[in-house]
C-alpha cells in the first residue's frame, strides 16, 4: 500500500475492527468489516451502522462584513454563499441544515454539500459546511477566492465526522446525549459531551434516520467507541455506504453528477430555492432557470433491470427500438430491494416512470424500466 | 480428487471424462457477497482463457475464464438461483460448469494446491 495515502483519526480503530482497507479520495478507508457489504447494509437498515466520514471536508465560513452575532450578520454570509449556490440560505432557520450544490458558470455541479446555519445567536454570520472528500481542496479554494473580502473560510481539519445511521441510531445517540434524540431531520445542535464540543446534525446518506457528528480529532476514537459499545451498532464500510445511498436514490458526486450536469438534470431541483428561481443570481442561472421552465434535455432517473443481473456505471441505455438514449451512472445490487437497481441519465422523452428501456450489459440488451426513487423508502425523522 | 487452479482463481477437478470448474475459496472471499451468476449454455465451446461466465458481488462484476479448452457439458443452475452458495461452498456445492476438454494436456499448466496457495497469498 502506498504510504502517500492519508489516514483519518479512526484509522487504527478500523484496523483493530478487522476492516478491509481501500484507497478512496486519497485516503486509506474501510470498504468493509467482518460482516461484509451485504450484511452491513442490512444491519444499517435494521439497527444502526457507524460510518467514518472524516475524509469529508468540514469548514466554517464567517462573514467579514459584520461581527459574529451582530444584526444582519447572517444576511451578509447568506448573500455571500448564495453567489455560489442556488439554495435558499437567507431564510434557513437557525440550526437548520440544507443540501445544496456549488455551481460553475455553465450551471454545472462542481460538488454537492451541506450548509448549516448555527443555532446560537452569537454564531450568526457563520455557516458550517461539509463537502465531498475528493472535491474539498478544489471547493475550498473556489469559495475562498470567490468570497474574498466578504467572508473568511476556516477549514476544520482538526475535526472528524462520524455518521450513525439506522432506525436504532436515535436511541443510541440519546444514550450519550439525551437532547440529540429529540432533534428533527436537517437540524444541527452543539453539545458538550463530557467536555468535548460536538456538532450533531440529524440526517445522512443512507435514507435512514440518523446523525452526522462532528467531533475534534483527538476525541473521535472515544466517541466512536462509545457508540460502538451499544449492541445495536456495527461499523460499516464504504461498500455498504454506496449500496445504501443508491437504494435511497442519492447522488454520488463525480458519478451521478459532474461539472457537465445541472441540478435540474440531476433531478435535485428541490435544492433550488423559490426566491432564487425568481431572482436568479447564482452561477449558470440562465441555463438552470430555462431548464426549470422548459424541462431539461436529459434527466437522472431510477432504473430497475427486469432480471437479476446488475447494470453497472457506464452501461449504455437504449430505447426498446435500439436508439442510444443515455447512460447508467451508478448501478448494482440493492440488498434491501433484493434485486438490481441503477440510476442514470436519459433523454427527457424517455424519463417517465414505467418507460421500458434496455441496458447494454456485456454487449447484450437487458430489459429494464424507469423507476421512481428512492428504491427503498426514506425513513427520516421529520418530527 | 485434487484441485488444480488458474492464475484467474478458477479451480478445476476431474470427474470422469469431464472437468468440474468453479471459483476458488480465495476468490469468493475477495469477491464478497455474490448476488448474480451467469453461466454458459450447455453445448457451447470455449478456448482456454475465454470468458465463459460472470459472477457479480454487491461490489463489482468479474469474468470467469475457461481454464481449459473444451465443450460445456453441465451448468450448475443452483448457483444461478441462489448466488450466495458461491460464498457458502465455493469449492463444493457451488461448482459452475463441467467441461469436456479438447486438449487434456492444458491441465498440466495449472497450479496445484501448494503453488496456488502461494500465488494467492502474493497476488
Amino acid at each position: 500500500m502506498p504510504s502517500t495515502l492519508k489516514k483519518t483519526p479512526l484509522h487504527d480503530l478500523h484496523l483493530s475492527l478487522g476492516a478491509k482497507m481501500v484507497e478512496f479520495a486519497g485516503y486509506d478507508m474501510p470498504v468493509q468489516y467482518g460482516l461484509g457489504v451485504l450484511k452491513e447494509h442490512l444491519w444499517t437498515r435494521e439497527k444502526a451502522g457507524l460510518f467514518d466520514v472524516s475524509h469529508m471536508g468540514q469548514a466554517f465560513l464567517k462573514t467579514t462584513e459584520a461581527g459574529l452575532g451582530e444584526d444582519g450578520a447572517h444576511e451578509k454570509i447568506a448573500a455571500a454563499i448564495e453567489a455560489l449556490v442556488p439554495g435558499e440560505i437567507q431564510k434557513l432557520k437557525k440550526g437548520g441544515a440544507r443540501y445544496s450544490v456549488l455551481l460553475n458558470e455553465k450551471g454545472g455541479v462542481l460538488d454537492d454539500l451541506m450548509i448549516t446555519r448555527p443555532v446560537r445567536d452569537d454564531g450568526q454570520g457563520m455557516l458550517f459546511m461539509v463537502v465531498n472528500a475528493a472535491m474539498k481542496e478544489q471547493d475550498f479554494a473556489l469559495i475562498e477566492q470567490a468570497l474574498e473580502g466578504r467572508a473568511r473560510l476556516e477549514i476544520a481539519a482538526d475535526r472528524s465526522l462520524i455518521a450513525l445511521q439506522g432506525p436504532a441510531a436515535a436511541s443510541v445517540v440519546a444514550g450519550l446525549i439525551p437532547e440529540a434524540g429529540e432533534q428533527k431531520f436537517m437540524t444541527m445542535r452543539p453539545y458538550d459531551w463530557d467536555g468535548v464540543y460536538l456538532l450533531v446534525t440529524r440526517g445522512g446518506y443512507t435514507g435512514e434516520d440518523g446523525f452526522e457528528i462532528s467531533v475534534p480529532n483527538e476525541h473521535a476514537e472515544k466517541l466512536a467507541n462509545a457508540l460502538l459499545a451499544h449492541p445495536d451498532v456495527e461499523p460499516i464500510g464504504l461498500g455498504a455506504r454506496d449500496s445504501l445511498r443508491l437504494e435511497a436514490g442519492l447522488c454520488l458526486y463525480g458519478h451521478d453528477m459532474t461539472p457537465e450536469t445541472s441540478p435540474v438534470e440531476a433531478n435535485i431541483a428541490f435544492a433550488i430555492g423559490k426566491r432564487r428561481r425568481e431572482e436568479g443570481g447564482f452561477p449558470g442561472a440562465a441555463r438552470i432557470l430555462n431548464e426549470l421552465q422548459d424541462g431539461p434535455a436529459r434527466l437522472r432517473v431510477g432504473l430497475r433491470p427486469e432480471g437479476r443481473a446488475p447494470a453497472r456505471e457506464g452501461a449504455e441505455i437504449q430505447s426498446v427500438d435500439g436508439k442510444t438514449i443515455g447512460v447508467v451512472t451508478s448501478g448494482g445490487f440493492g440488498p434491501t430491494v433484493g434485486g438490481p437497481i441503477a440510476m442514470g441519465y436519459v433523454d427527457g422523452a424517455y424519463a417517465d416512470t414505467g418507460m421500458e428501456v434496455n441496458l447494454i450489459v456485456r454487449d447484450k440488451p437487458l430489459a429494464a424500466f424507469v423507476s421512481d426513487m428512492p428504491f427503498a423508502p426514506h425513513r427520516y425523522h421529520r418530527g | 480428487m485434487t484441485f488444480k487452479y488458474t492464475k484467474d482463481h478458477e479451480w478445476v477437478k476431474q470427474e470422469g471424462d469431464a472437468y468440474v470448474v468453479g471459483v476458488s475459496a480465495h476468490a469468493a472471499e475477495q469477491l464478497g457477497d455474490v448476488v448474480f451468476v451467469e453461466l454458459p449454455d450447455i453445448g457451447k465451446s470455449f478456448k482456454k482463457g475465454d470468458d465463459m461466465a460472470v459472477v457479480e458481488s454487491v461490489k463489482a462484476a468479474s469474468d470467469v475464464y475457461a481454464p481449459i479448452s473444451g465443450e460445456i457439458v453441465a451448468a450448475n443452475q443452483a448457483i444461478v438461483d441462489d448466488p450466495a452458495q458461491v460464498n457458502a461452498d465455493p469449492q463444493g456445492a457451488a461448482w459452475f460448469i463441467k467441461i469436456k476438454p479438447s486438449d487434456a494436456s492444458e491441465l498440466d499448466a495449472l497450479m496445484d494446491e501448494a503453488a496456488y496457495k502461494e500465488f494467492a497469498e502474493n497476488s
